[in-house]
């Protein structure tokens, strides 16, 4: 196990000083993104500057949601490039399985995408004025729950993106589909689930974990009673669906390894 | 000329063969479409007041935007962004046509393609199942495919910039990703353009980029009269002529001191 780690910090050395070789064209593209998704806010702040309020949801609070979503979603894109661009087409998977270590390490080892910078400062800027103007007591509790939904969020999309990698055994080309699952994802946890139709709200819980990683947890965040009717103690576990979704995603990754047949020459 | 419609005809038989993409395209566009559409609906529940666009409008208004999406420049031609990066470029120079109507009419035919493959089933889902409206009247209908022309010739125009831009800077992608999402928050892709503060308003009329969704969008429904159509092609026009001049000049200048890479 450590000696695991020890690799996988050896593998993101790597990586990172691979990309600082090329210092300028990684500040434009960080800030790139840093403004791309700082545009995005400013969609949703225009339409709170033309309606006011969304039902009994104020601004500030769904930036909360914005921001917690956003962070999550930032961590695991930084970091889960290896099984994002995976494909079994040109038969490089061959080398990795020929090394004698697991494939889930080596594929999450091999980029850790810095750029990606810009999106999590701006989801973090966000989360901090939305944390500040809410007024919500800071207490060490609040605080864990805060690190834990992030957490849980971000292997909910880390288990969708090596779903999407696990298909490619049987595909060979991966589908594109998943993607709508993951910005999809993205896009609906900004907004509190509450305002979406029922079975939207019910695919988005039961079939994808999204609400427990961002809407559960933050209503205890905020202290709200939820209107869809979850308990208080449910709020405060639900994260771990997140992280159970991603060790799931992994046993199915095992079972695809298992059925790989190399193409290519 | 003939080079130039060969052109045209050779992209528009490729791009038409990529069908089970456009399909995956399409269900990706319904799922957006779908959110947009719910987010619209919580923010006009909770409002009284009377906005500058009713509920129905703006539905039609995401549905349009999702057909139109693949029309939109955002989105990089990989191959001349290859050619740029492996020094290839230099065939598209010695070849004894003009380059920028090259790419234009290449612009024209990779934006219109995938549009008509995905626009035309999507709108009979979203007509169908998703409360998409048809146009109040013929003259509606006839002022949206004016204005959606006129968006294709600007969209094309930009796109061009954005592609001669790329032989100025190899790594200009951070810049790229800017005017990208200028492109959709300024069309109105992301927030329907009237429904922005109303100080914002008279920046956003003048910016050339409401004339690829906004203006043929709101002819559509007629939230723009019909026989407003003029002004607006003149507008959109007006911008496609101004960007091309200033593409022309751009890959005059980038052409002269274009230094290859690769060997």
């Amino acid at each position: 196990m450590l000696d695991n780690l020890r690799l996988y910090g050896r593998y993101i050395g790597i990586s990172f000083r691979g990309q600082m070789q090329y210092r300028a064209s990684f500040i434009m593209l960080s800030l790139g993104h840093f403004l791309m998704t700082g545009l995005e806010f400013a969609g949703i702040w225009a339409l709170f500057a033309r309606f006011e309020s969304l039902g009994d949801w104020s601004l500030p609070e769904v930036a909360l949601f914005y921001g917690i979503i956003n962070v999550s979603f930032s961590l695991c894109d930084a970091t889960s490039r290896g099984f994002d661009v995976f494909s079994t087409k040109n038969g490089e998977f061959d080398r990795i399985l020929l090394r004698p270590r697991s494939t889930a390490l080596q594929l999450a080892g091999q980029e850790l995408t810095l750029r990606r910078i810009g999106r999590l400062s701006q989801g973090l800027l966000v989360l901090l004025w939305a944390a500040h103007t809410l007024g919500i007591p800071w207490t060490p509790d609040r605080i864990l729950l805060l690190l834990f939904t992030i957490l849980g969020g971000a292997c909910l999309f880390y288990g969708l993106i090596v779903f999407q990698a696990t298909l490619s055994f049987w595909t060979t080309e991966s589908l594109e589909i998943f993607n709508t699952m993951t910005y999809g994802g993205v896009e609906t946890a900004q907004y509190p689930l509450a305002i979406y139709r029922p079975w939207f709200r019910r695919f988005f819980t039961y079939v994808i974990p999204l609400a427990c990683i961002s809407y559960y947890p933050s209503l205890a965040l905020l202290d709200r009673p939820d209107p869809l009717g979850s308990t208080v103690l449910f709020q405060w576990f639900a994260p771990f669906i997140g992280i159970a979704f991603l060790i799931l995603s992994l046993q199915v990754w095992q079972f695809g390894v298992r059925h790989y047949r190399s193409t290519g020459s | 000329m003939t080079p130039y419609l060969a052109v045209i005809n050779a992209r528009f038989r490729m791009l038409l063969q990529y069908r089970i993409a456009a399909l995956a395209g399409m269900s990706t566009q319904l799922f957006w479409g779908l959110i947009r559409v719910m987010i619209f609906e919580a923010f006009y529940r909770s409002s009284v007041a009377v906005q500058p666009m009713t509920l129905p409008e703006v539905v039609n208004y995401v549905w349009l935007g999702q057909a139109m999406f693949a029309m939109l420049p955002w989105w990089i031609d990989s191959e001349i962004r290859t050619m740029v990066r492996s020094g290839t470029v230099v065939y598209e120079l010695v070849r004894p046509l003009d380059l920028y109507t090259f790419w234009y009419f290449r612009a024209i035919a990779s934006r219109a393609a995938p549009t008509l493959l995905r626009a035309t089933p999507l709108f009979v889902c979203a007509f169908l199942f998703f409360d998409l409206q048809l146009p109040p009247s013929l003259g509606s209908a006839a002022a949206w495919l004016l204005a959606t022309l006129g968006a294709l010739l600007l969209g094309c125009a930009i796109s061009n910039l954005i592609h001669i831009s790329m032989l100025w800077t190899i790594a200009g992608e951070g810049v790229i990703q800017i005017v990208q999402v200028s492109i959709f928050i300024f069309s109105g892709m992301i927030v329907p353009l009237p429904l922005f503060p109303d100080w914002a308003q008279p920046f956003l009329e003048f910016l050339p980029f409401r004339g690829l969704a906004d203006i043929p969008f709101r002819l559509y429904m007629g939230h723009i009269p019909a026989h407003e159509i003029w002004s607006m092609l003149a507008h959109q026009l007006i911008w496609a002529g101004t960007l091309i001049l200033i593409g022309r000049f751009l890959l005059g200048r980038a052409s002269r001191r274009l230094v290859v890479q690769g060997g």
